[in-house]
């Protein structure tokens, strides 16, 4: 009898504490819907693709000072920290040689030309993107309606995993304040600066075709880097690489960058 | 069975306040280092794991080790390692506990940590790790708690616990497999991109687990009332022989490999580590050190006579853990980052609080098993003494 009523006094407990709890478990649940379906209203201007692209015409830079603009609109852009110790070292896009950008396709003697220009690189977007595939959390992701591989940076636990994923190298983390490596006069207001521990990388910058502007890359370089919708024939992008022997990085990967390059 | 542990002699004591000073020197290091962020550490965006995730690699490894006294004392009835299953499942304990440390560590955000569990993503390895480790955490925990406090009363152990502890073997082979995997499934990844990536970490673990017990056994037959037994000790050299001979044939494998078919992604990791690459060398002369310690620990396992003698053995199963600890704590992380996808050289090596955190961390795990190896063992001299 008496171990029954106990039995009777716990059960009710745990009831009343399940019951409690019910509002705080409905506040912390992502309620149905609230996931990554979301929709989001669109500006007026905004820019859609299905799968957006970029090809880079290597042709029209002939030394570092032709690329330092573009490098520059980017990293001042995005509030992008600049350190002098190599190990704390952050870049969204940056510049490198022919053999390092393909190592796989270095041929030992190839056009001086061709081997003496600066090349681009940055994250390629890639349609079967490895980072994507290793992130325990979902912190970067591939967003279904415009291709654009992303970063949450309120989710990501700084575990790395898609920096050793990634076979181009073009993800940076955030080993020091990243304020140390920016000149407080110069931040740019308007985007989100990031947090010690958390890992970043070129965004394609969404946010500026959610307002209708091409990438501070494309606008900067003159006309050198075409960008568009790689799924629509008729976009400028697919023109010009239908009109130009295009490469791009590590192909046989299978990672499916959508960074092409006219070489 | 906690109270076991309270009970002991002064040297017992010593250890055990001076294993909390190396705490309290790594915890301080550590508040530093969520301070300022890793960039106290030696890590960069071409090297992007280091010390913590290597350790993390090699003892997930000695975690999974314990398994071999389970396996042959549940499955194939070897009455002799009843005496020592305690032992393994405990180290197992003390493993884990460190490389969930290692983790946490390693995170750039720690306190984050429980996204992994609040957003479970299927298709990253590291989700399953961190399900597979915690998961023969927690067998070893209930099996090992159990058992032992079953001997304790004189009782055999609960029913239930038979099919657990068979689940605990499969386990421990996936907690190594999954921490393979971690590497061996990344594209552009020469060195880790390989099948027998798994099985190599299988058998370095199944030489460096059973070596360390090996040598924890001779300790506690030394400093305490219970023996381990002579019997025990030899079928454990024996597992760390076959176990070594297998580790560095897969290693060679893997050297025919990248060297017949010459396909330079996967020849030049290997290049740097044994030889150099572009002028950068700093891991030569740890790789041939492992190298030698290996086959040392070879020589002396395989051959009856060494392996006989327990002062021998006890030489080659140190050689043989500091062996495999360079070979997969030096070698096998920083092998894959150098080169960087993008071909250049950019090494790394571990700073001083870098090392001091490790230390600390390994300084929880020496004191966990200090706790646990005590209860097991006054336990042992409690039965049988």
């Amino acid at each position: 009898m008496k171990s029954s009523r106990r039995r009777f006094m716990k059960l009710a407990g745990i009831a009343a504490l399940g019951l409690g709890a019910q509002p705080a478990i409905k506040a912390i649940a992502p309620a149905a819907g609230n996931g990554p379906q979301t929709q989001f209203s669109q500006g007026p201007n905004v820019l859609t693709a299905r799968q957006w692209a970029m090809v880079i015409d290597t042709r029209r830079f002939k030394t570092t000072e032709d690329l330092e603009p573009m490098i520059e609109a980017c990293h001042k852009l995005h509030n992008v920290p600049h350190f002098e110790e190599k190990n704390h070292e952050i870049k969204w896009i940056w510049e490198t040689h022919f053999h390092n950008a393909f190592p796989d396709s270095a041929n030992r003697f190839i056009s001086e030309e061709a081997e003496h220009r600066p090349y681009l690189v940055l994250c390629n977007h890639c349609q079967n993107p490895p980072c994507v595939r290793a992130c325990p959390t979902k912190a970067t992701f591939k967003r279904d309606s415009d291709g654009v591989v992303m970063m949450d940076m309120h989710r990501c636990i700084g575990c790395r995993f898609c920096m050793a994923a990634c076979p181009y190298g073009s993800r940076s983390f955030n080993f020091v304040e990243p304020l140390k490596g920016l000149v407080e006069k110069e931040i740019n207001l308007k985007y989100p600066r990031r947090m010690k521990g958390v890992v970043e990388k070129c965004t394609f910058c969404v946010e500026r075709l959610a307002e209708g502007q091409m990438p501070a890359c494309v606008e900067a370089s003159g006309g050198a880097i075409v960008f568009g919708d790689l799924e629509d024939p008729e976009s400028e992008v697919r023109q010009v690489l239908r009109e130009n022997f295009t490469i791009r990085r590590k192909q046989s990967l299978g990672t499916e960058p959508c960074v092409y390059y006219i070489v | 069975m906690l109270e076991l542990a309270l009970k002991g002699s002064k040297s017992y004591w010593t250890w055990v306040v001076a294993l909390l000073g190396v705490i309290g020197v790594g915890f301080l290091l550590y508040l530093g280092q969520l301070q300022i962020g890793l960039g106290i550490t030696g890590m960069s965006r071409d090297v992007s794991w280091g010390f913590y995730i290597a350790n993390f690699t090699y003892l997930v490894g000695v975690a999974a080790g314990g398994v071999m006294v389970v396996l042959p004392y549940y499955l194939h009835d070897y009455k002799a390692y009843g005496k020592v299953t305690i032992l393994g499942e405990f180290l197992a304990i003390a493993a884990l506990i460190m490389c969930l440390l290692f983790i946490i560590v390693d995170l750039g955000q720690p306190m984050r940590g429980l996204n992994v569990l609040l957003y479970p993503t299927t298709n990253s390895v590291l989700f399953y790790d961190a399900l597979v480790l915690n998961g023969y955490l927690l067998i070893n925990l209930v099996v090992g708690w159990n058992v032992l406090e079953a001997e304790r009363n004189g009782v055999h152990y609960q029913k239930w616990l038979k099919p657990i502890i068979y689940l605990s073997i499969p386990f421990a082979v996936s907690i190594h497999t999954v921490t393979a995997f971690l590497y061996s499934g990344l594209p552009g990844r020469g060195f880790w991109l390989t099948a027998i990536l798994a099985p190599r970490f299988l058998s370095s673990a199944f030489a460096a687990g059973p070596a360390l017990l090996v040598l924890l056994c001779l300790f506690i037959r030394k400093t305490t009332k219970f023996d381990p037994g002579k019997e025990q000790i030899q079928s454990l050299g024996l597992t760390v022989a076959y176990a070594i001979c297998i580790n560095v044939f897969f290693f060679l494998c893997e050297i025919f490999v990248a060297f017949y078919s010459q396909i330079p992604e996967h020849m030049d990791h290997i290049k740097y580590l044994f030889v150099g690459l572009h002028g950068h060398n700093a891991l030569v002369p740890f790789m041939w050190t492992s190298m030698g310690l290996m086959v040392i620990g070879i020589i002396l396992t395989v051959n009856p006579i060494t392996r006989k003698n327990e002062t021998t053995l006890a030489v080659a199963c140190a050689l043989i853990i500091a062996g495999t600890w360079i070979d997969k704590g030096l070698g096998m992380i920083s092998g894959g980052f150098v080169p960087n996808p993008l071909h250049e050289v950019n090494e790394y090596a571990p700073t001083l609080p870098e090392i001091g955190i490790t230390v600390g961390v390994y300084a929880i795990g020496a004191l966990v098993l200090t706790i646990l190896y005590k209860m097991a063992v006054s336990v042992k001299e409690e039965v049988h003494g």
